[in-house]
């Protein structure tokens, strides 16, 4: 018997990562909200690795907390082990990953949703989402309460229909036993939403006293750690961390999963989804790479308060009996005792095609949706939509601009723009390969990149904000101060030159240009440097890549001045692309799908020719002007 | 880098004199002023709008073309932009060169209906027009790019396919390891890298010198040579060609394949190919040879048919005139230095063509043909597709684009730079390329680490 509930202004479906950011953004912007999940206990799970970042991940993380979300400071306070990864390359790829304490994590995520004022958390499973015309009016719970609402974002991550596979063992269950969302699908398809299904997997997690760490390389952290979260200094979180632990697979792995492949669900065809690529199965690996003779297997802690060590590099779907040979295989596992088992898990998800790039369902107003639904993968990706997608949900009830971001603004710009652009077949997945303006979008400078916006949507404090101001102006006076100031060449400036490995002057040079050497930078010219006034850690961060990599870097920003021409001719949703002619056939086709919000975006659709993108441009002057 | 500043050649190229080119775009006039040189030394820049100048194009020290100059300040242009139009003196050949200059210069040639488009988007066309722009952009799109493509000498394609290839490894292996570091190491890489890198230029500064001797894009009016076996087919082309290129023997059937040369001819490129001799045969090979000469022959410009004066017209000769009757052609009576049993007026009466008198041995006559196929051009007797200078050079400012970034990599190694830094220019190179062949990038990258490199997780 359905029977109404309460209204809110904002319904959120899930409380994983993308669940709990688009929730707060909803909330803090003032929304009365309320917070769906299946369990209470399980806020902002972590059901898979056991770490927040990663290449490009902690870009996007950064880029969350610049835009006022919520994970950069949950992993600042629940982190275990901290490291910058790629720190040998550029500052552009340079990225943070911290290894979490995972129920830690749930839990502090926890305290912050139950302690956060307009927001409503409720155990139900939602099993319908209530239109009229094409607009979302509420959602359906199990029990027949309908609670009605004005915009609905669904974060359901691997939940609808989630079915946990190993071997020929199968369970119809989101991860950890968790219930799965068996009856949205069907409101979904009934609202005329295509529907994927895609694949993930995990490896197991084996008791700590069972392995022998003498076989195995260990693994720090770093001894400066540097924060997620733009609030916090190195010196706020720092604290004790913990070990990860390296060892290989081999032959005899390798051997064991060979023999016994036919039994793997993957192989005998009774996994359907897709699955990713980037994180293949250990039996993935060994049948497309045969001729590597092993792999990497790192031992991550879950936590401090728990033995389950987590076995990454060997997500797995074989049967029991073989994962125990294999992960026994390994030196350092010979004794080891398995508390969970590996799994593949299949789960509905959406094509995010057809998506807004508000995160909105172009088909039904009010509707938005992130994460892992969207046909993404990884936290950090489903926080990032999530936070997008509440954003946009407030924006579209408070009546103000929607937030887009583009490809030369953020990761997050990217990841959207792929999502709801290019064709995806398998979980998406960030990756630095796919931002092309990468110089410019680092996670050093996500702050200045986005602060300013997330100020505007109102999630970014007063104090925040003028903070930003003064650094951006600090940074640009101490940059100029550096190209400005000459250096000649004396006795004392060469003998400095030589003891610091570099050649000495022949002419007059800035201190710019002597920073731009591949050999210097800022902090080594100080002797030479006697105006230097001391400027805050990150400050000095920012002029020295800016000075250093400024040829690069100012290519680059010509390449995004091209970019924004394109990106700033909107398209109007009222396009009738059938109107045009001399648009192709496979062209008009597309266009007509995705519906782009500009020739920009027009012009990164797989089938639209540049000659396409000619005919638009000249139709739409042609609009214009009639 | 993708500059907004155009430049294309904007008059027919089949008539004589002079040649236009137009450039437009906010660094026009910089552009000028680098090439154009008048005797008082005057900056284009300092020139007053809707003036016209007279002076020299020279690039590096050397003078191209002697020219006249016409400055258009925006909005008082076609296009409503900066414009600078250069007249050129100096013939085709001469004008495309002064066309390269100022691609050198920072223009990049303009895309099939882009001053038109341009002049619409910037309110200078009326919206009456609107329609007549887009049915440009697309037959002109459609013609280039047919023609990119086919003008490509056979291995062209499979060379720049092959670098592209080697380019897209190196960087998908560079992108491997930034992307999953602790399972991919770039350790020792650069070694590998500069090695691959300076394969890559070498191949691809091969290709472009290949691209100013026409040996790379077949530009010019196509001609073929047709006759039956033993006319001296070959023997022409050696003339004409000044080298010893196809086998000449007096055997039948010596040329079995199709030999290409490209020729000028005051001022006009020729794309000249040997056929083998037309005839009934039921030699395997040779039937080949005889289908592509046919083949070659139904898509040429221009057909040099040459005659045996010394034997009596046969069927062969029968089956070419039928053949040539409705197509651009002129006839040559070979062998004119031995006793003729073909006269002039009776083959001129079969054929319709104008009929010149020759001998390949004794290099008599040829002038008198040069001249001939000179006039029918001027005169618009043939006719070519302009498109194909505009290819060309598109091709060549890719070609010298992506060999600046391979080489902004081998500095960027020299200079230690981050490995992640190579990938940038790596792919720019790999992207120009890829216009060439007409591919774009779209996954690709993507698709090659995860096909090529065992990701973490």
């Amino acid at each position: 018997m359905s029977y109404v509930y309460e209204s809110y202004d904002v319904a959120v479906v899930g409380a994983g990562h993308a669940g709990c950011e688009a929730a707060l953004a909803c909330a803090r912007l003032g929304l009365n909200t309320v917070m769906f999940t299946v369990s209470m206990d399980n806020i902002a799970l972590m059901p898979c690795n056991p770490n927040i970042g990663g290449t490009s991940k902690g870009h996007l993380v950064k880029e969350i907390d610049a835009l006022g979300g919520e994970m950069g400071k949950n992993i600042d306070k629940t982190y275990i082990q901290s490291k910058m990864l790629n720190r040998s390359k550029g500052p552009a790829v340079h990225s943070l990953r911290a290894q979490a304490d995972k129920q830690d994590y749930s839990r502090e995520m926890r305290r912050i949703v139950e302690n956060t004022d307009n927001l409503t958390i409720k155990q139900a499973e939602v099993t319908k989402i209530l239109v009229e015309g094409d607009q979302v009016t509420g959602v359906e719970i199990y029990s027949g309460g309908i609670y009605p609402c004005k915009a609905v974002v669904l974060c359901t991550g691997v939940y609808l229909k989630a079915r946990c596979i190993y071997g020929e063992v199968s369970h119809y269950t989101g991860p950890n036993g968790l219930p799965s969302a068996n009856y949205l699908t069907q409101s979904l398809k009934d609202l005329g939403i295509e529907m994927y299904r895609f694949k993930t997997g995990t490896p197991a997690r084996i008791d700590k006293r069972s392995i022998d760490f003498s076989k195995m390389e260990e693994q720090f952290g770093d001894e400066e750690v540097v924060p997620f979260s733009f609030t916090n200094t190195a010196e706020d979180i720092k604290k004790e961390q913990v070990s990860c632990w390296l060892t290989y697979t081999n032959e005899k792995t390798h051997e064991i999963i060979r023999e016994n492949i036919h039994r793997s669900p993957l192989y005998s065809g009774a996994i359907e989804g897709t699955g990713p690529r980037y994180c293949p199965s250990i039996e993935d690996k060994v049948v497309k790479f045969a001729d590597k003779n092993r792999h990497q297997v790192f031992i991550e802690p879950e936590g401090n308060y728990t033995n389950e060590m987590y076995i990454s590099g060997m997500s797995s779907s074989l049967p029991e009996d073989v994962q125990y040979a294999m992960y026994r295989s390994v030196p350092g596992l010979e004794n080891a005792k398995i508390t969970r088992n590996a799994y593949a898990i299949e789960y509905d998800c959406i094509n995010p095609m057809q998506l807004k790039p508000t995160l909105e369902f172009k088909k039904i107003s009010g509707l938005f949706s992130g994460g892992q639904f969207n046909g993404s993968s990884g936290y950090e990706e489903a926080a990032a939509q999530g936070l997008i997608a509440g954003i946009n949900a407030a924006m579209k009830l408070l009546d103000k601009e929607p937030v887009i971001l583009d490809r030369s603004e953020a990761y997050i710009g990217v990841l959207i723009d792929d999502l709801v652009t290019k064709e995806t077949h398998e979980p998406y997945r960030m990756m630095t390969s796919r931002a092309e303006y990468r110089l410019i979008l680092r996670q050093d400078n996500a702050d200045l990149r986005l602060t300013k916006i997330g100020h505007r949507v109102g999630l970014i404090p007063e104090d925040r904000y003028e903070k930003l101001l003064q650094k951006e102006q600090m940074i640009k006076e101490e940059t100029e101060r550096l190209e400005k100031t000459p250096l000649g060449g004396a006795k004392e400036v060469q003998e400095i030159l030589e003891s610091l490995g570099t050649t000495t002057l022949k002419t007059g040079i800035t201190l710019a240009e002597l920073i731009r050497r591949p050999e210097l930078n800022y902090d080594m010219i100080a002797p030479l440097d006697k105006e230097r006034k001391e400027l805050p850690r990150d400050v000095i961060e920012q002029v020295d890549i800016n000075i250093k990599y400024e040829g690069y870097i100012k290519r680059q920003m010509h390449q995004v001045e091209q970019f924004k021409k394109l990106e700033g001719k909107k398209i109007p949703d009222t396009i009738d692309y059938d109107d045009i002619p001399s648009l192709r056939i496979e062209a008009r086709q597309k266009l007509k799908q995705i519906k782009p919000i500009s020739v920009g975006q027009a012009s990164r659709i797989s089938g639209v020719s540049p000659a396409d993108i000619s005919v638009i441009l000249v139709y739409l002057e042609q609009q214009r002007r009639k | 880098m993708k500059s907004d500043t155009i430049a294309a050649i904007a008059t027919a190229l089949s008539n004589a004199g002079i040649g236009i080119i137009r450039i437009s775009g906010k660094d026009s006039i910089a552009i000028a002023d680098q090439i154009f040189k008048t005797k008082s030394g005057r900056k284009v820049s300092d020139m007053e709008s809707h003036t016209v100048h007279y002076g020299h194009i020279v690039d590096d020290g050397t003078v191209i073309d002697e020219v006249m100059l016409l400055v258009m300040k925006a909005p008082r242009s076609y296009t409503m932009e900066d414009s600078v139009e250069i007249d050129c003196h100096g013939g085709i050949i001469v004008t495309k060169k002064v066309l390269e200059t100022v691609i050198r210069h920072g223009a990049r040639p303009a895309e099939p209906g882009e001053f038109t488009k341009r002049a619409f988007l910037n309110g200078r066309i009326d919206l009456s027009q609107a329609e007549a722009v887009i049915d440009i952009i697309h037959a002109k799109n459609d013609l280039s790019l047919k023609n990119s493509m086919r003008q490509l000498r056979g291995n062209v394609l499979t060379k720049i396919k092959d670098i592209r290839s080697n380019i897209l490894l190196d960087v998908a292996f560079i992108e491997a390891a930034l992307d999953d570091p602790e399972h991919i190491s770039l350790e020792g890489f650069n070694d590998k890298l500069s090695t691959n890198v300076s394969a890559n230029l070498k191949s691809l500064n091969h290709l472009l010198a290949s691209a100013d001797n026409g040996r790379m894009i077949k530009e010019g009016i196509q001609t073929v040579i047709l006759g039956k076996p033993n006319a001296g087919k070959s023997s022409l082309m050696n003339l004409l060609v000044g080298e010893d290129r196809a086998i000449v023997t007096d055997i039948a059937g010596t040329t079995r394949d199709t030999l290409e040369e490209t020729i000028q001819l005051n001022g006009i490129s020729l794309n000249v190919i040997d056929t083998a001799g037309i005839r009934e045969t039921e030699d395997a090979v040779e039937k080949i040879g005889v289908e592509k000469a046919k083949k070659s022959a139904s898509e040429a410009d221009l057909i040099i048919y040459v005659v045996d004066a010394s034997v009596p017209l046969d069927q062969n000769d029968y089956e070419i005139i039928e053949f040539i009757q409705d197509k651009k052609a002129i006839v040559l009576l070979n062998k004119s230095d031995l006793t003729s049993v073909i006269d002039d007026v009776t083959i001129k009466e079969l054929t319709k063509k104008e009929v010149i008198r020759i001998s390949a041995k004794e290099n008599t006559g040829i002038e008198i043909m040069e001249k001939t196929i000179t006039s029918m051009f001027f005169k618009g007797d043939i006719e070519f597709n302009d498109e194909i200078y505009i290819t060309s050079i598109r091709h060549k400012a890719a070609l010298a684009e992506a060999i600046k970034s391979l080489e902004q990599v081998n500095e960027s190694i020299l200079m230690g730079m981050p490995e992640d830094f190579y990938s940038i220019d790596l792919m720019n190179s790999y992207e120009v390329l890829g216009t060439i062949i007409g591919e774009s990038v779209d996954e690709d990258l993507v698709n090659t680490i995860f096909k090529e490199f065992c990701m973490g997780k």
